[in-house]
């Protein structure tokens, strides 16, 4: 018998023993960041980067595969208690030596994760890790010239490609409010001491928004470089027009960070999108009452929002409790009570 | 069971008041989890499987009188940690919001021969929405017994104080059976059903994995131990049938717990519905570590209030509770486990024969619907 058969002969009787667990429940118990376990990492530091932004360095489980400059990370805190997931860029190399990884982050007002990671993140926490994804990088071949078009926190996945990768030719035009609120000033400021990037900082708060005819004066050969843009949409949105009305788009590489903006109306189409249905529906109908109307195979129990027996993954959208008139945003892993939940907007339920 | 309707005294009005303050009550508890709560589950959940772990290994060498006794103990106290504070309470929902996708009432699995999804079932949807209503809510008698005089006597009642000690001993495969509504489900007919024969599999399956690691595989790895092992998991699992049973029974069977009649919900408010796990639910008064082992059905008064309010949180929400039933004179039944316990062994016993004098007046539940017409 080969060993990888024998092995899979004693895990079997020892998922024998450990029913209806399973032997990595134990192991999580004493080895969660092991080879073969669900990814997870640990917060191994917080380090301020600025009065509202921190960098977090991770300590990836066994299963990490690594990234490539440019790329974020999902990850799943516990706020609260209630496991959240944001995705985040990340900010170390790709090589750096001891197997870290960072992300920086800012913290939005009302955001439930960034002020957590920010303010309240404690090292030694264990966190849910996805694997690094996106398609926010550069290419296997070095382009000649280089501009970072970054405003905010869309620094981030830029200085992961700044520290990963140095070109002849960069430049970068950067917006925050004030310079106090320039994320990674200091290492930015010793780039351009060591003649190794060109900057501008754009204070938005005594100099306005950017305006992106400014380009032509501040890089004035912005149409032939390879050019990354990361920001607020309204940036984008005004680079993306103006990189397409100069004959140009392809130079141009955006990221956004913000999901679309949830609708939260007073009702909205529900889509049953295991059973291919969609439906109006009002803001007080009960989805498990739509559903069943639809002809669609609803899970059901007590009706009254107590048992648990209809819950259903809420895939898009937004529902409203018509118990508290709370509003459910769709994340992976959020379950609704379709008994008592109405549509808030266009939503898609998971039956 | 009363002749009197001890709510009677209660206008529509307070009734939906009491609903409301008890809203607020829940309202507290949801605003105020977190942090602590989630640290709490996962602290219950590590120890169980520490115990269990350690237990295990320890029966290894259960030869030794010593390591037997300590062994069999400590899997006692695993497998009622798995049953109660931790398997009831997340199937129940309890820990949802955390959304946790290995502590959630869709995902979990316990150690116990009904699988969790039917047991959600029988549970949750009919124990918890039907409570106490006669016809309605099997885990009245749990369709072998009569524990009410409003129950129809049958013959086959004499044999209950017997019924209930072998479904205490064998308490899992009671409720596996009886979520499968085996009872119901044997007649010719129904044996065929296609649903039933696949929920028939899928405890056939549990019960098939259940035994084979608490009587084969733990005792084979004991090697030498082989048979004070095999003895000492089938005491764990006793203990632990008896132990759930007993705390079971005193949730609904103690003297002093109201049932309804079938014809007494139709139209129920929230206030109504409040009202009747209210009068038709048991506690037990004890020691943090008593609650502990039940589970915190030892509130189970604010548990069927609050079905799906995290367990660690019934002995502050208690407090409040109490002093509702003060305000709104109504009696909060409690007492110590021996004392409950017997009380519903008691009742087991005098309602194995017919009712001594003619059936008392029937329970007058005021007809809701026609008073809040009048008012």
């Amino acid at each position: 018998m080969t060993s990888t058969a024998l092995r899979s002969r004693a895990w079997k009787l020892l998922e024998m023993v450990t029913t209806p667990l399973l032997p990595s429940d134990y192991l999580d118990l004493v080895s969660p960041l092991r080879a073969g376990a669900d990814l997870r990492g640990r917060i191994e530091a917080v380090h301020p980067e600025t009065g509202d932004a921190a960098t977090i360095v991770i300590r990836p489980g066994r299963g990490w595969r690594g990234h490539t400059a440019g790329q974020y990370v999902r990850i799943g805190v516990d706020v609260d208690g209630v496991l959240l997931w944001r995705a985040y860029s990340l900010t170390s190399p790709t090589d750096r030596q001891d197997g870290r990884v960072t992300i920086t982050v800012k913290a939005i007002p009302d955001g439930k994760v960034s002020n957590h990671l920010v303010r309240r993140a404690k090292p030694g926490t264990l966190i849910r890790l996805d694997q690094p994804t996106g398609d926010f990088v550069l290419p296997r071949a070095k382009p000649a010239k280089v501009l970072y078009l970054t405003a905010g926190s869309g620094i981030t996945p830029v200085m992961g490609m700044l520290r990963d990768t140095a070109f002849d030719d960069v430049v970068m035009v950067h917006c925050a409010p004030r310079p106090q609120d320039v994320i990674f000033r200091n290492e930015l400021h010793g780039l351009v001491a060591d003649k190794k990037l060109r900057l501008t900082e754009v204070h938005t708060e005594t100099d306005g928004m950017l305006d992106i005819a400014r380009l032509d004066a501040l890089v004035p050969d912005w149409t032939e470089r390879e050019t990354w843009a990361c920001g607020p949409a309204g940036l984008l949105d005004a680079a993306e027009k103006h990189w397409a009305d100069h004959g140009v788009p392809d130079r141009l590489h955006t990221e956004r960070f913000r999901p679309t903006v949830v609708v939260t109306g007073e009702g909205g189409e529900v889509t049953f999108s295991t059973t291919g249905k969609a439906v109006d529906a009002d803001g007080a109908t009960p989805l498990l009452d739509i559903g069943e109307e639809a002809g669609v195979l609803m899970p059901s129990g007590c009706r009254m929002g107590i048992c648990f027996g209809c819950v259903t993954p809420l895939k898009a959208g937004a529902v409203r409790d018509l118990r508290t008139g709370e509003i459910t945003e769709a994340e992976p892993g959020v379950l609704i009570q379709t008994c008592v939940s109405a549509a808030a907007g266009p939503c898609d339920i998971e039956r | 069971m009363t002749a009197i309707d001890p709510t009677a005294h209660l206008t529509a009005e307070q009734i939906e008041e009491l609903g409301r303050e008890l809203d607020a009550i829940r309202d507290e508890v949801i605003a105020a989890r977190g942090e602590k709560d989630a640290a709490y589950i996962r602290k219950v959940i590590a120890a169980q499987r520490k115990l269990e772990l350690a237990s295990r290994g320890v029966l290894l060498f259960s030869i030794f009188p010593p390591a037997w006794l300590l062994g069999t103990a400590g899997l006692s106290v695993a497998k009622i940690m798995d049953n109660m504070e931790i398997g009831h309470n997340i199937l129940h929902g309890q820990w949802d919001w955390m959304r946790d996708p290995k502590i959630h009432s869709t995902t979990w699995e316990w150690d116990h021969v009904s699988p969790s999804e039917q047991w959600k079932h029988s549970h949750n949807e009919l124990h918890h929405t039907y409570t106490n209503v006669i016809g309605k809510d099997n885990d009245l008698g749990y369709g072998i017994m009569r524990v009410d005089e409003d129950q129809k006597w049958h013959p086959f009642h004499l044999g209950q104080p017997l019924w209930n000690f072998l479904n205490a001993c064998f308490f899992e495969y009671g409720i596996a059976a009886y979520d499968l509504e085996l009872g119901k489900n044997l007649s010719k007919r129904r044996r065929k059903n296609p649903e039933f024969r696949e929920r028939a599999r899928a405890v056939g399956r549990k019960i098939r994995k259940q035994v084979l690691k608490d009587y084969v595989i733990h005792p084979l790895l004991s090697g030498p131990s082989f048979l004070p092992t095999l003895a000492a998991t089938f005491t764990a699992n006793l203990v632990r049938n008896i132990w759930t049973h007993s705390v079971i029974m005193c949730g609904h069977f103690p003297e002093g717990v109201q049932v309804f009649e079938r014809r007494s919900i139709n139209g129920e408010t929230r206030g109504q519905w409040y009202l009747r796990q209210m009068m038709g639910s048991a506690n037990i008064s004890g020691s943090k570590a008593m609650h502990f082992m039940t589970g915190n059905l030892s509130h189970q008064i604010e548990h069927h209030l609050f079905p799906d309010l995290p367990s660690n949180r019934y002995a502050e929400v208690a407090v409040k509770v109490r002093a509702l039933f003060e305000k709104y004179e109504l009696e909060y039944v409690t007492g110590p486990l021996p004392k409950q316990v017997f009380s519903a062994w008691h009742k087991v016993f005098r309602l194995s024969l017919p009712n001594k004098e003619q059936p008392k007046p029937k329970v007058e539940t005021p007809d809701r619907e026609r008073e809040l017409v009048a008012v």
